[in-house]
């Protein structure tokens, strides 16, 4: 069993060769799996995207027109009837929707793939973060088709475009890895129990709320505040919405929020995934 | 087993691997449920045990096959040799291109064409697209479904699904071909041309590696066999004695395996 028992013969013809005592560190080999199956990756991102877009010639349009309506409505609620004062507000408000939306969108997608996974890792060997990362990768697509009703709102509202738009690849990229290691441990458990997307599902509602989307974080009474404080969203959120509504890069303390919040939901998320590896293809 | 041959290394190789699968005592499959227990300290689990500490070794063209009642190992042991599942204990080695012909057909889409399927199947198995596209031709051709290539599968009948199924799974130059139970599909003139391809490969010398509980299958096809047992080889010799002993074993019915469990695969 030791490391040196590999036959030479393997090196000089390329056959791949799998040991299972040569496997290391799950942590690092399961990232390394990752990145030989990149390909399927791409394939069932495509896969998503295609079946979601076939199975309705809207489809495509119902992704814009999904948050527009949503926009049309939380904007009478909120600045017609409860007055909130936020000037531009359908901006304010779809810069932060459409985030949360990518947010609940892939890491709720991670959780019905685990099925997916199940039965497709049941007789062939694939590493299983390919979905999570695949779900994360569909929730971009949809993120990027959404940017259009932004475009379209932000037009009609007469807010002006800023150049701190270009800053906006950061911030999906940290919302990314953000969505990717609490899609990771979603999914790792809905791999496990049946009810986690749904409970998952009930959890996400009052998140929501606790993220300054439909408000602002200045209208928290003080008692409150530390509840939105402590949650990474409400970094991950503005760091996308700054640009966008405010005109402005996040401020110092916000932006290292997020990227603390990124790495540490990556890299915990990650090493729970990893953690699990050895149950995998046994019973319960 | 045959003393290993220097310059050609075994293809599959098990040293001491045993699985041991925990499984809860009742089967708690909601998380609400599984914290308020584990709060409670009422999770319990048993042990079982489904490989132990088997070794195996098998040349690069042997054609083995496995057999067994249910619950002997016979699924484990493809799982461990499939990378499906890590051994608790032991070490796997395989050595080459696996093909995994098992349950053809897994992320099948309706939704998708045929080629589309194609594709997505062969990344499945760790295949590209490129090299799935420059081989669609064959692909559909062996499959008898050229002209429907880019309609939906779920306008497929049974048959063209499976026969597209067995045709991208096969279409490769592996090294060690899993196969699980049976492998026919579709009408009469479809299986022998599926037997015509399985010859094919027998022919250029892979490496068969067959679960199945047909012994006249292990007979006709297999050089080897292993009878497995409550997670031990009870023999591995020539398929003849070998299928004559388990049909001894089995007509006599009293020694039932020891624990009569039901396969667990799937169970997660």
């Amino acid at each position: 069993m030791t490391k040196d028992s590999r036959a030479p013969t393997d090196s000089s013809n390329d056959l791949p060769v799998y040991d299972s005592a040569r496997l290391g560190i799950p942590f690092f080999s399961e990232a390394k799996a990752l990145w030989e199956y990149r390909h399927l990756v791409r394939e069932l991102i495509a896969r998503d995207v295609t079946v979601r877009y076939k199975r309705s010639v809207l489809g495509v349009v119902w992704t814009m027109l999904n948050p527009l309506l949503n926009m049309v409505a939380l904007t009478v609620v909120f600045s017609v009837i409860l007055r909130q004062g936020i000037e531009h507000f359908p901006v304010y408000f779809l810069g932060g929707m459409l985030f949360w939306n990518f947010f609940a969108q892939s890491t709720g997608h991670a959780a019905s793939l685990s099925v997916d996974a199940a039965e497709t890792t049941r007789r062939i060997y694939v590493p299983r973060s390919v979905f999570v990362v695949a779900a994360v990768g569909v929730g971009l697509v949809n993120l990027v088709l959404s940017i259009v009703p932004l475009l379209l709102i932000v037009a009609v509202t007469g807010h002006p475009f800023h150049a701190t738009w270009l800053f906006l690849p950061v911030a999906v990229l940290l919302g990314a890895m953000f969505c990717t290691g609490v899609g990771l441990v979603i999914f790792t458990l809905a791999s496990r129990f049946v009810d986690v997307r749904e409970t998952y599902m009930t959890l996400l509602t009052p998140w929501f709320f606790l993220t300054p989307i439909v408000y602002e974080p200045s209208l928290v009474p003080e008692q409150y505040r530390w509840l939105v404080r402590w949650n990474p969203m409400t970094y991950l959120v503005e760091v996308f919405r700054a640009p966008i509504y405010n005109g402005w890069l996040p401020g110092h303390n916000t932006l290292a929020f997020a990227v603390v919040a990124a790495i540490a939901s990556l890299v915990l998320g990650w090493a729970f995934y990893a953690s699990r590896i050895e149950e995998y293809g046994r019973g319960a | 087993m045959a003393p290993e041959d220097p310059v050609r290394p075994p293809a599959i190789q098990l040293e001491g691997v045993t699985v041991r699968y925990r499984v809860a005592k009742e089967v708690v499959s909601s998380i609400k449920e599984y914290a308020i227990r584990r709060l409670q300290g009422r999770i319990e689990h048993d042990e079982l045990v489904a490989l132990r500490g088997v070794s195996l070794s098998v040349a690069p063209g042997d054609r083995v096959g496995v057999i067994g009642p249910n619950g002997a190992g016979k699924s484990t042991m493809m799982k461990v040799i499939a990378r499906v599942c890590r051994p608790t204990e032991g070490r796997v080695v395989v050595r080459g291109r696996v093909a995994p012909l098992l349950q053809l057909g897994i992320g099948f889409h309706s939704e998708l064409s045929g080629r589309e399927n194609v594709v997505l199947q062969g990344t499945l198995l760790g295949r590209s697209r490129a090299e799935m596209e420059s081989r669609m031709e064959a692909i559909a051709g062996f499959a008898e479904i050229e002209g429907f290539l880019d309609a939906p599968v779920r306008t497929y009948s049974t048959g063209m699904g499976a026969r597209l199924a067995f045709a991208t799974a096969t279409d490769v130059d592996p090294d060690v071909l899993l196969i699980d139970e049976m492998l026919a599909v579709g009408d009469e003139r479809f299986v022998a041309k599926c037997h015509e391809r399985m010859s094919g490969f027998r022919e250029r010398g892979k490496t068969f590696f067959l679960v199945t509980h047909s012994l006249l299958q292990v007979e006709k096809t297999c050089h080897r066999a292993i009878w497995l047992l409550d997670g031990e080889v009870v023999a591995d010799g020539e398929p003849k004695d070998v299928c004559e002993r388990y049909r001894e074993w089995a007509r006599s019915g009293a020694d039932a395996p020891r624990r009569p469990i039901e396969d667990r695969e799937g169970l997660e």
